[in-house]
């Protein structure tokens, strides 16, 4: 029984083995691999903005290449000899004579050098200019020598009126009754009127001398006063604000604001490479490394910027997250390069498609000047 | 399978829930290398009898920037607006237009006894903030240099990070006459080459002037006794006097170190030139060197604890650096060519060096390991380099061939960029930069 036991697990082993090895079970019709690629569910919307072909990637321009190191001056090869004696030559020692003075001023004669009077005082932090409560250099307007176009065109030159006057041919000023005398017979109330802005000539905007440019930064006009609300009659009693209405009107704003902040961001898909390649070489046309030291050239600065949906850079939000390779101060320096080029760049607003600004709307860059180091 | 049934619930909640809202990323690693537009406008004259001072002070200012090769002075024709008013709010928008990307404002009032106050704003234009604290100066109407040469300093400054170098001096060798009658004299000029003086006369040769630390004393050699002597003066004085005056000896190409008392320099006896070191005020010597080659050319690492100096002791003349108290020497230079008059930048790390190799001249830098060898300049003759008080720039003899040549001084940016001549009233030879003035 044992034998027999025996013999035939021998022979099922011996006839499995050769099964295996001799590839019984392996079969030539395993089907080959399949080749897969990655896919992307697009909408219909998606598909036909790609499909048409008036649409094209931003093209990527090719990177301003900096300025070639100039040349050092290199006159025409001298034809004489070279001159075999070492730069230091001039130093050795050679016991020649001194050459002989001509009419050589006496050394007694030379006045001493001017002792520098200059007292650089301690250095005082002059205060800044006082301005009201609430200016801004940036909202100071321009100053323009040239008059300005106006809507209307008159024989006599007219000021803008102010806002809260009315417009008329007279010029007169506001009489405010006197309420102490409302008893009485008061005299009559009397509106603030100025003629309408008016000038003698007409300014065509091609005449601005200073440009297209100019005309970017430059307040483009000014804008009319806007209509007054009708004021009620000054004798009809004042009503004063109650409470109320300053709470709907605080609840309006309130209200307002939280309504933009939840309005709907468009996110949209992922950037391409194509446009993140459009963004870099925007940005890198104005980063001039060229005012640099060598230390803050060492520096890797990575700045974080908000955007706003126009594609302009919200130049408040721009600050320094990380500083790589230098001291403090070198960072700083390297910061403020940075950051005078995602402003001058982004002054016009940065192509940036808007379907995508919840994409864009918080952008990382990272000014990594290794190529740009030339020392 | 309920274990399997809450793993599955688990991550299909978290599949579901949104991606954390990860910023855009790019990297910018490619720039331009452009001198920075400034605009300097006229300065604000607040008393009367001010205006040209005020006009001076701009025009010098910018001329120091734009000579630096790191700024680009936007003229004033280009300006759309003027600072009528030290103290009114920058009209922004008018600098962008014209592409300012920094603007310096400045008022000048001068008092009684001609006591002139200068005052200073620097202003970043595209964030339209200010670059650091406003600044005033205190001086006289001699002096209006100096005083736009310190503000040009405080615009380097704040803009490139590095001290500026525009309020310090330059003394060199000036010359006249035909090559082979030169006259030479010391001179000691503004670092632009205004206010030049003349610190002893044409009677004797003089040769290789150089600073003290503190700017108020000169090294130099000169021919007066008929062999080469070296000679410390008084820069405010015009005293002078001979140092380590052994008979039957030549001492040459001296140079303080970093602490002003100890002096390095060659001396030639017996056919032989090694280095030695001096005490200025103990008057004790001590020989550095003693190879039977020629050593010469020394100078002070910043820190005082070197000395890089050249040698032919290996068969051609190279930059070998030693302990400052003397001992083994380690070459650093091993391209092709002879390499002399190292100097140690004040940044201490590179070297200056004039280079000779097929017939042409160079100065060049490298590391103080010898690596990173870059030529900035090459002529018929360029040699003798001296480095600005930051490092940043060096300025040198070249001289033209012929019998007509003369030498001139030239400045260049470590770069290689912004080579320009220093004008000079005749030729000039050997200069030596001060330290920034106090």
């Amino acid at each position: 029984m044992q034998t027999g036991t025996y013999i035939s697990g021998m022979g099922h082993f011996a006839l499995i083995g050769w099964a295996m090895l001799a590839g019984v079970f392996n079969s030539d019709n395993t089907p080959p691999p399949t080749d897969t690629a990655n896919v992307t569910i697009l909408s219909g919307e998606e598909f036909a903005a790609l499909t048409d072909l008036s649409v094209t990637t931003p093209p990527v321009i090719e990177a301003a290449q900096p300025t070639a190191p100039v040349e050092p001056e290199t006159p025409t090869a001298p034809t004489v000899p070279t001159p075999d004696t070492a730069p230091e030559a001039v130093e050795q020692p050679t016991p020649t004579p001194p050459a002989q003075p001509d009419t050589a001023p006496d050394a007694s004669q030379i006045e001493p050098l001017p002792q520098a009077d200059v007292m650089p005082e301690t250095p005082d932090a002059i205060e800044p200019p006082d301005l009201p409560a609430g200016t801004s250099f940036v909202a100071t307007p321009t100053t323009s020598p040239r008059p300005k176009p106006a809507t209307r065109i008159a024989p006599q030159q007219a000021a803008q009126p102010a806002p809260e006057a009315d417009l008329a041919d007279v010029v007169q000023d506001a009489v405010v009754p006197d309420e102490t005398l409302q008893a009485r017979e008061a005299e009559e109330a009397q509106e603030q009127t100025a003629p309408e802005e008016a000038n003698t000539i007409t300014i065509p905007e091609e005449a601005n001398p200073g440009g297209s440019q100019q005309a970017t930064f430059a307040p483009t006009g000014s804008p009319r006063p806007p209509s007054r609300p009708n004021r009620p009659r000054p004798a009809a009693t004042r009503t004063e604000p109650t409470d109320t209405s300053i709470g709907d009107a605080v609840n309006d704003v309130v209200a307002a604001a939280a309504a933009a902040e939840t309005a709907p961001v468009p996110q949209g898909p992922p950037m391409t490479s194509g446009e993140k390649d459009a963004l870099r070489v925007a940005v890198q046309q104005c980063w001039n490394v060229g005012s640099l030291s060598s230390e803050a050239l060492r520096i890797t600065v990575t700045v974080m910027v908000d955007m706003n949906q126009d594609g302009k850079p919200d130049t408040g939000s721009i600050r320094m997250i990380s500083a790589d390779g230098g001291s403090q101060a070198a960072a700083r320096q390297a910061f403020e390069a940075a950051r005078r080029a995602v402003i001058r760049c982004g002054a016009k607003g940065y192509d940036l498609p808007a379907d995508k600004y919840g994409q864009w709307r918080e952008i990382e860059m990272v000014f990594n000047p290794e190529k740009m180091r030339d020392r | 399978m309920k274990i399997l049934r809450i793993f599955t619930i688990l991550l299909t909640g978290l599949a579901a829930l949104p991606a954390a809202a990860e910023p855009l990323r790019i990297v910018i690693d490619e720039g331009v290398n452009e001198p920075l537009p400034v605009a300097v406008p006229r300065f604000v004259a607040e008393t009367p009898g001010a205006e040209d001072i005020a006009r001076q002070l701009a025009e010098i200012v910018a001329a120091d920037l734009a000579g630096s090769g790191l700024f680009r002075d936007i003229p004033e024709d280009a300006f759309i607006s003027q600072i009528t008013s030290f103290d009114s709010p920058i009209q922004f928008s008018d600098w962008k237009a014209i592409n300012a990307q920094a603007l310096v404002t400045g008022a000048v009032s001068v008092g009684s006894g001609g006591r002139v106050n200068v005052k200073f704003r620097l202003f970043d234009v595209f964030s339209e903030a200010a670059l650091g604290d406003g600044l005033q100066m205190g001086g006289t109407t001699t002096s209006i240099r100096r005083i736009a040469h310190k503000l040009a300093d405080q615009v380097y400054s704040r803009i490139t990070g590095e001290t500026g170098y525009f309020d310090s001096r330059v003394v060199f060798v000036a010359e006249e006459g035909p090559k082979n009658a030169r006259r030479k004299r010391l001179a000691v000029m503004d670092y632009d080459g205004a206010n030049v003086s003349y610190l002893t006369d044409s009677a004797a040769i003089v040769l290789a002037p150089r600073f003290s630390p503190l700017g108020d004393k000169v090294l130099y050699t000169s021919y007066e006794t008929g062999f080469p002597k070296i000679f410390v003066m008084d820069v405010g004085t015009v005293q002078r006097r001979v140092l380590d005056d052994q008979p039957g000896t030549m001492a040459f190409a001296p140079r303080f170190a970093p602490d002003g008392k100890t002096v390095v320099f060659s001396l030639s006896q017996g056919g032989n030139t090694d280095l030695y070191r001096l005490n200025i005020d103990s008057g004790r010597s001590a020989r550095l060197t003693t190879s039977p080659s020629i050593e010469t050319a020394p100078d002070f690492s910043p820190d005082g604890k070197q000395v890089v100096f050249e040698s032919d002791r290996s068969g051609s003349q190279q930059l070998y650096i030693m302990p400052a108290g003397g001992g083994e020497a380690r070459r650093i230079s091993f391209g092709k060519g002879r390499y002399g008059t190292p100097v140690w930048s004040p940044r201490g790390d590179l070297i200056a060096f004039t280079k000779q190799n097929k017939g042409r001249f160079h100065i060049g830098v490298m590391r103080v390991d010898g690596s990173e060898e870059r030529l900035l300049t090459a002529s018929f003759l360029d040699e003798g380099p001296t480095w600005s008080p930051n490092g940043r720039v060096i300025m040198f003899t070249r001289e033209t061939s012929g019998a007509q040549g003369s030498s001139s001084l030239y400045s260049v940016d470590i770069s290689g960029r912004n080579l320009r001549r220093v004008s000079t009233p005749a030729a000039g030879s050997d200069p030596a930069w001060s330290p920034l003035l106090p």
